[in-house]
């Protein structure tokens, strides 16, 4: 009876305090960082409206690798111990962070259209989140074609270990390709970057980025990981006692015999 | 230890090499899926001379890439189909050994592709010389390409949609090497400055360090069941 081996425990039906504190914490946090965002903080001048984007965009990209940082552990954590919890983890933070890497990419984009004059251009950096996305809407095909679930949490967890390089890939890509057009924000930029701005250079920015950098990076992420880990142990719980019903006659009449 | 490391991963390569020398199923498969990616290639990006020589790096890569996908799916395919993972297993060798020597086999295969690519693209495509520092970058490259190909193949072949999954895990997570490997070739080629080349073929080796690395580490959890 391997089924019965690898129980994972049904979450309490009632959230946990800490949990309601993010979820409150997240619901308060997130309009306020928009008000932040999008009227306190001074308009740039050279950019206009539309560096207000950047108040999302480079902190979901932190909150995604956040996320896919927790895959990664998680895939670790699975391959050492075995316990279906941290393949369930390795689920939440996968979504979690695509969602986040998605947020990051689109809202480049539109950014992108007005000072770049274009949406997309195949810059080393704009490539290698795409790759980043890519390898893990692969991840989930992956982890989708495999049936015996103790094969599909190894090698989904192999994957998520292997995937993370793309992250660290879109992390140092721009200190390590000088080509790049995309502007640095902390230490210096590119030579070629374009549409950088001064942190400085217009009031308000920078207490722009101080709220909205922890609510998209780490509080929002936690929240949503931490509700996609509760959800995904409950399916695994599900899918268990599905087998285990649909197994019984089975059993039943081998025990006839 | 590491004679009968060496000792296991040499046989492991050579019963490859062995199988495929008395079946040539594979190097035929892959020579010609070769050749037809240079021509749809000419085809496709209507090249004409100097165009050629612009694009005859990529051409390379591309195909070779997809060439030795088409071999690590037939390798690990062959394998799973009569048992062999599963009596590798049983082997009381370490099993670091098991996957050098298909990385080994693998590497090889590719290389030979490579080899015969070389001169057919000098000829077809009209490379204007031929840099020897080419001797060292792609044999780095297809040592690469097999260290992360053999990983991820012995993963796809474990799945329902079988070899059809393989260029989808193993693009995306072979672009670091792609990109090092082209542009060290292309330094080699004279469109870089000089000074380029010794840098990417650094990256080159590092990159392959770590796909060897990740893959010594990865493999044994792959092929347990």
């Amino acid at each position: 009876m391997s089924e019965a081996i690898e129980v994972c425990a049904l979450p309490a039906e009632r959230q946990p305090r800490l949990l309601r504190l993010l979820n409150a914490l997240t619901v308060l946090a997130l309009p306020l960082g928009l008000y932040v965002a999008l009227v306190h903080a001074g308009t740039d001048t050279s950019q206009g409206d539309v560096q207000r984007l950047f108040y999302l965009h480079m902190p979901s990209f932190f909150g995604a690798a956040l996320a896919f940082g927790g895959a990664l552990l998680a895939g670790i954590g699975y391959l050492v111990k075995r316990e279906t919890c941290y393949d369930s983890s390795a689920v939440a933070g996968v979504e979690v962070g695509l969602t986040l890497a998605l947020v990051n990419l689109v809202s480049g984009s539109i950014w992108a259209r007005p000072i770049w004059n274009t949406w997309w251009t195949w810059d080393p950096r704009l490539t290698s989140a795409a790759v980043m996305c890519l390898t893990y809407a692969a991840w989930l095909v992956l982890r989708n074609g495999i049936d015996n679930p103790q094969q599909r949490r190894r090698l989904a967890s192999v994957y998520a270990i292997l995937a993370y390089v793309t992250v660290i890939l879109t992390l140092i890509i721009i200190r390590i390709r000088p080509d790049t057009i995309h502007p640095a924000v902390i230490g210096p930029s590119a030579v070629n970057a374009q549409g950088s701005f001064e942190l400085a250079a217009t009031p308000g920015v920078t207490t722009a980025l101080l709220v909205n950098f922890p609510i998209w990076s780490l509080l929002l992420p936690l929240t949503l990981l931490w509700h996609r880990y509760r959800l995904q142990l409950r399916i695994e719980v599900l899918e268990q006692r599905k087998a285990q019903v649909l197994n019984a006659p089975l059993r039943a009449a081998k025990g006839a015999d | 230890m590491l004679r009968n490391f060496l000792r296991a991963a040499l046989t492991i390569a050579g019963k490859d090499l062995r199988a495929e020398l008395r079946s040539r199923e594979l190097l035929g498969l892959m020579a010609l899926f070769a050749l037809l990616a240079i021509l749809v290639f000419s085809f496709a990006l209507e090249l004409d001379r100097p165009g050629r020589q612009d694009a005859v790096n990529g051409v390379l890569w591309v195909t070779l890439l997809f060439a030795s996908i088409l071999g690590h799916n037939r390798s690990a395919a062959l394998e799973r189909e009569h048992g062999g993972f599963d009596a590798l297993l049983l082997a009381p060798v370490a099993r670091g050994a098991i996957f050098a020597g298909k990385l080994l086999a693998n590497a090889l295969f590719t290389l030979i592709i490579a080899l015969l690519l070389l001169p057919l693209l000098t000829v077809l495509y009209n490379l204007p010389q031929f840099p020897p520092a080419l001797l060292l970058i792609v044999p780095s490259g297809c040592l690469g390409l097999a260290a992360i190909g053999t990983l991820l193949a012995a993963i796809t072949v474990q799945t329902r949609a079988r070899d059809s999954l393989l260029p989808v895990l193993l693009l995306p997570v072979a672009l670091p090497l792609l990109v090092t490997a082209l542009r060290a070739s292309n330094a080699a080629l004279g469109n870089l400055p000089e000074a380029e080349l010794q840098t990417w073929i650094l990256l080159l080796l590092l990159v392959d360090l770590i796909y060897l690395a990740a893959g010594f580490l990865l493999f044994e959890t792959v092929l347990e069941s």
